[in-house]
């Protein structure tokens, strides 16, 4: 099966051509190689994990992704051409969304302007006109603020709209944080661990809005996750990587029963 | 209405309207310190800059006469022609938008993720550059300045006019208020109301708070650093500009404009360094304070004049009060307490 052609996954969820590249990516810090020679695709509508033990240069890879890290050698193929190095930012523009490890919301500010800021991609006005208001600027600040809302009520949050979110608890922080990925329209979302730090309940609901935003909204999403069970649940296909090297890449299932998989995960004997 | 009571009331009035001119310089330092966690210290002198470059476009001065003199052997000093203030107004603006584009990319790109002292050293070094640069390019003597806006709508002229022309007789009683005064209050309202809406509804006001809470989250929605680091250095030039003709306008515009800049300190630890209203109570709070505190007790006009410092104190009282605000409430009356989950 060429990478190209679209196919109907069991639940009838169309997964469609690839749209990002990742061709022979290494990344080093000084003399340390986080990353080494890494190649995999990630494809319209598809759920893909990257797992790996700790230290194995899953977020690593991420960054490269979101353009926090450029690497040495290796070429980023997004929706069919070569990205030239670029800045994170310039890398949000074009319609990549993360989220982080370790949470990165603007504290001070109110759950709604928090997801508001992700919509700054669908924002077209100059800043004199921005400064003007009146017109274009201000419709646009309405009609993004309708998309807004939708994403609030998505993701449950309605409650907690106008409360700054330094006050939150951090479960919630989590799904803020989504929700202001989720704003962008993305056309990829990297989740990076999602449900580190959750209970169960919590983990539930954030696997049930990952499954939902994928068949609502048709979002592409790339993620991070320790939670075995979970990731095989929810993913179509998965990148597994061991001290910064891919060892397996293909369905859950597949890659469950790869022996380099196994040994990764529960070591292996030296005799 | 007894002259006593009418001279208080003056007195307050007073105080009110200088706590404006402190709250304008206030502001500038705000915006910055929200944004980017750096302490201006040339804010004053980009007042005092702002103020010259205005002057001087007015004047048809030529930039770097001096320089140009010594260099070639001259003797040029005027173009011979004066710019209306509107468009030096205009002129301005745009150089104080190039300056905030220098100062981004040359000094603080450099230092990005370096210690707050370290910045905050960087910007006296500003200050002293600026300072000389200013001098350089538009010489050191005193300038009046006289600003009006197209349909003869001239700012009040504070200095060298008689007490009845530069004052308004409110209620004809002898209570007087500086026309310029009020003026500088309507400025100052119109652009912190433009501030605080700009900052508040419009997509670049959001991604420059989003800025100044976290970086990394900003970069991650698409947000460029540089870009609104060069944007709040302009506002703040903007804000220097105002304060600038203000002063200027008050007590011409000479070197000592720079100084204002250490009255706004203690403005700032009482309103705190992360709020826009807090610069403006505080600014307002330290111009009363201070006003009443010398006619009370600096020159004994309370209390039957019980305690009579003999004046001067409008020099030290402003610190005092910041002092006492230190001690008991660091994060000034509006600034964020820095709450930490354990």
């Amino acid at each position: 099966m060429s990478t190209q052609d679209s196919y109907v996954t069991e639940d009838g969820r169309t997964i469609g051509p690839t749209v990002m590249e990742m061709k022979n990516i290494t990344l080093r810090f000084g003399g340390v190689k986080a990353i080494t020679d890494i190649s995999f695709d990630i494809r319209e509508g598809e759920i893909r994990a990257i797992i790996g033990p700790n230290g194995a240069g899953k977020s690593s890879m991420l960054n490269v992704i979101s353009g926090f890290y450029v690497p040495q050698e290796g070429e980023v193929w997004y929706k069919g051409a070569k990205r030239p190095p670029m800045r994170p930012y310039q890398v949000a523009q074009q319609g990549i969304a993360r989220t982080f490890q370790n949470i990165a919301l603007f504290e001070g500010m109110t759950v709604l302007d928090n997801v508001m800021t992700g919509r700054i991609r669908q924002m077209t006005t100059g800043l004199l006109g921005q400064a003007i208001w009146k017109g274009k600027a201000e419709r646009e600040e309405v009609e993004n603020r309708e998309a807004v809302e939708k994403i609030i009520d998505f993701l449950e949050i309605q409650a907690i709209r106008k409360t700054p979110v330094g006050r939150l608890p951090y479960g919630l922080k989590k799904r803020v944080e989504l929700a202001r990925a989720l704003a962008a329209e993305p056309s990829i979302l990297l989740l990076d661990e999602p449900m580190a730090g959750m209970n169960v309940e919590e983990k539930e609901d954030m696997s049930r809005f990952i499954l939902d935003m994928n068949d609502e909204f048709g979002t592409t999403i790339a993620l991070i996750e320790h939670d075995m069970g979970v990731v095989m649940d929810l993913s179509d296909r998965v990148v597994v990587m061991d001290y910064g090297k891919k060892i397996g890449d293909g369905t859950p299932t597949e890659v469950r029963n790869n022996q380099a998989v196994i040994d990764a995960y529960l070591g292996v004997a030296h005799d | 209405m007894p002259e006593q009571l009418v001279f208080a009331m003056e007195v307050f009035a007073n105080g009110l309207m200088s706590g404006v001119l402190y709250a304008l310089v206030a502001l500038g330092f705000v915006l910055i310190y929200k944004a980017s966690g750096i302490f201006n210290f040339a804010q004053g002198v980009m007042a005092l800059f702002a103020a010259m470059t205005l002057v001087g476009i007015q004047n048809g001065q030529i930039p770097f006469a001096h320089l140009i003199n010594a260099i070639f052997g001259t003797h040029i000093h005027h173009f011979g022609w004066n710019v209306p203030s509107f468009a030096a107004l205009i002129l301005t603006v745009g150089v104080m938008i190039l300056l905030a584009w220098a100062v981004q990319k040359f000094v603080f790109r450099h230092l990005v993720g370096q210690e707050p002292i370290i910045l905050f050293m960087a910007t006296i070094g500003l200050a002293y550059f600026l300072e000389g640069f200013a001098d350089l390019m538009w010489n050191s003597e005193i300038k009046t300045l006289t600003f009006c806006l197209p349909g003869e709508l001239c700012l009040p002229q504070g200095m060298n006019t008689a007490i009845d022309e530069a004052a308004f007789d409110a209620w004809g009683v002898g209570f007087f208020i500086d026309n310029l005064d009020i003026s500088a209050a309507i400025v100052a309202i119109v652009l912190v109301v433009a501030l605080v809406a700009f900052s508040q509804y419009t997509k670049q006001g959001r991604a420059m708070r989003a800025v100044a809470d976290d970086h990394q989250a900003a970069l991650s929605v698409g947000i460029s650093l540089n870009f609104i680091w060069v944007l709040v250095w302009s506002l703040a030039g903007f804000v220097a500009l105002v304060a600038g003709i203000m002063w200027g306008a008050k007590s011409g515009v000479q070197f000592s404009l720079s100084l204002i800049a250490l009255k706004a300190l203690p403005v700032l630890m009482l309103g705190g360094f992360t709020s826009i209203p807090g610069a403006i109570v505080g600014g307002l709070i330290i111009g009363v304070g201070e006003k009443m505190f010398e006619y009370c007790f600096g020159i004994g006009q309370c209390f039957g004049g019980i305690i009579n410092l003999g004046g001067a104190t409008e020099n030290w009282f402003a610190y005092v009060l910041a002092l006492v605000f230190l001690v008991f409430r660091p994060q000034g009356l509006f600034g964020e307490k820095i709450i930490e989950r354990v």
